[in-house]
């Protein structure tokens, strides 16, 4: 569902003297429907910039990147785009969105734009809160005054909202209580027997060791001679 | 809801514009030039740059306000399909601007009438496209006003009356309310309070969602592009330096000018 082959990147600072910074190098992994793999390997070494190549945030500069057969290092924006709409989810560390959206409907935006019924979408984003441990009272409110533990798990109902076939998790434990962990956990092995393909940053080892099928040290994908 | 449900298969839409090697001269100094793209049905596209980087005629090219030197605006028409707006003849523009174009102005007073009721701003659109029934132009009218959250009974008062950020929303009504297909934005949120944007880039992005809506909207806000704009075109000295996915363009700028505007951006 995933595969990543030959793929390099690196940054220019063109303010900064012109600095270039190469991050990746010959980079390979393949993650199969109903497979969760880690990424490893110690801060900087590129777990990150991985996940954003392949979600198409950072751009690659050689290689290929295919995502439900969609070359995320070539498509069209639009292609991306779709992509991004039907089939790759991202569950990132930060909650980005427009203020004073209500946090009910941040959750079920990704359906939304799918063309799901404005009520089916709504009860899947109040479910998923609900099993999230996010009291009812605050589902009308918008996300952008909660704590940082409530924004990461609204965060986390809206990247599960939609049943993604392929779906990216930066760090999805962190700073959870045990039983929030426990419950993302369970979403994560839901949505590995529905099929989904998921690639994951987990710090927390006793999570990775649980969820994960696999793990791919990004060390062995850092430029050398950086 | 079921997984690898292989979305639903649909003749695949043209694009709705294409822009092709469009320039505008101001005497020998550069509007714009060489600016070339496509914008696909429900696409929002974002333009930055600093003051006197050329977004601003490049939307007033776009959107016919201003006659380019060179290039074609192609855009798909309902009846007749892709045509050159740039040679097409004053009549068809005219038209095309009331019915499938819409133009929100950085200032409602450019995009208002301030002597006529909001009502009166809202149904005169609709009666430019030949809307007669009175009964009907005002139940279409209390509808927009009610989703642009402007209480039905302002109906009658004046956009003099209103605050910036509801004359504002009241440009939107008047804009959308005969259902155009293109909305050009000539930075819609600036000069309103930061509470008040808020609103308005909720509303705009819940009316591009429902109503499959194409935008070009020109800023010089990061921050409203991010949470708007799928795509994002960076513009400097007149050319287009940079273009791809919003966030792609926001968070690996290519182009030093691109990295000096993301990385000016003060953090709250």
């Amino acid at each position: 569902m995933i595969t990543v082959s030959d793929l390099s990147k690196h940054f220019t600072l063109h303010n900064q003297g012109g600095t270039v910074i190469p991050v990746m190098q010959d980079a390979h992994l393949h993650v199969a429907p109903g497979e969760c793999v880690a990424l490893i390997g110690a801060s900087g070494a590129g777990k990150s910039t991985l996940m954003r190549m392949i979600y198409g945030n950072y751009l690659a500069d050689h290689g290929a990147i295919v995502v439900g057969g969609v070359d995320v290092a070539r498509a069209a924006p639009r292609d991306i785009l779709r992509l991004r709409r039907e089939t790759l989810g991202y569950v990132s560390q930060f909650l980005r969105v427009v203020p004073r959206v209500a946090t009910r409907d941040v959750v079920a935006e990704p359906l939304l734009a799918l063309g799901v019924e404005d009520a089916v979408a709504r009860a899947r984003a109040e479910d998923l809160l609900a099993r999230l441990r996010i009291p009812e009272r605050l589902w009308g409110l918008s996300p952008t005054t909660f704590s940082g533990g409530e924004q990461q798990r609204v965060n986390i109902a809206r990247g599960f909202a939609h049943t993604y076939p392929a779906l990216l998790l930066d760090e999805p434990t962190a700073s959870l209580d045990a039983a929030n962990r426990a419950t993302v956990l369970g979403l994560i092995e839901e949505a590995k027997a529905s099929g989904a393909a998921i690639l994951g940053i987990f710090h927390d080892e006793a999570a990775r060791h649980q969820v994960c099928d696999r793990e791919v040290d990004v060390t062995a994908f850092t430029p050398v001679a950086a | 809801m079921t997984l690898h449900s292989t979305p639903k298969p649909q003749t695949a839409p043209g694009p709705l514009l294409q822009v092709r090697g469009l320039e505008k001269r101001y005497g020998s100094r550069i509007g714009c030039t060489d600016v070339s793209f496509d914008l696909f049905p429900g696409e929002v596209m974002g333009i930055v740059g600093e003051s006197g980087s050329g977004k601003s005629t490049l939307l007033n090219c776009l959107a016919g306000h201003l006659t380019p030197d060179c290039g074609q605006v192609i855009f798909d028409t309902r009846t007749a399909g892709p045509c050159d707006t740039v040679t097409m003849g004053e009549p068809e523009r005219r038209m095309l601007s009331r019915t499938d174009w819409a133009f929100v102005h950085q200032n409602p007073r450019d995009g208002l009438r301030m002597g006529v009721s909001a009502g009166g701003n809202v149904g005169e659109r609709l009666m430019a496209v030949g809307a007669r029934h009175y009964g009907n132009i005002r139940d279409h009218a209390l509808d927009w006003l009610s989703r642009v959250e402007i209480a039905a009974e302002r109906i009658d008062d004046r956009p003099s009356a209103f605050s910036g950020g509801m004359q504002q929303r009241l440009q939107i009504a008047r804009n959308l309310v005969t259902g155009p297909r293109l909305v050009f934005m000539d930075e819609p949120t600036g000069g309103l309070d930061v509470s008040v944007q808020a609103r308005l880039l909720d509303l705009l992005r819940g009316l591009v969602r429902r109503m499959g809506l194409s935008a070009v909207i020109v800023t010089h806000d990061l921050a409203v592009v991010r949470l708007l704009a799928d795509r994002l075109m960076v513009m400097k000295d007149g050319r287009v330096v940079e273009a791809g996915l919003t966030d792609q363009v926001l968070d690996d700028p290519q182009h030093g000018y691109t990295q000096l505007l993301v990385s000016s951006v003060l953090q709250v």
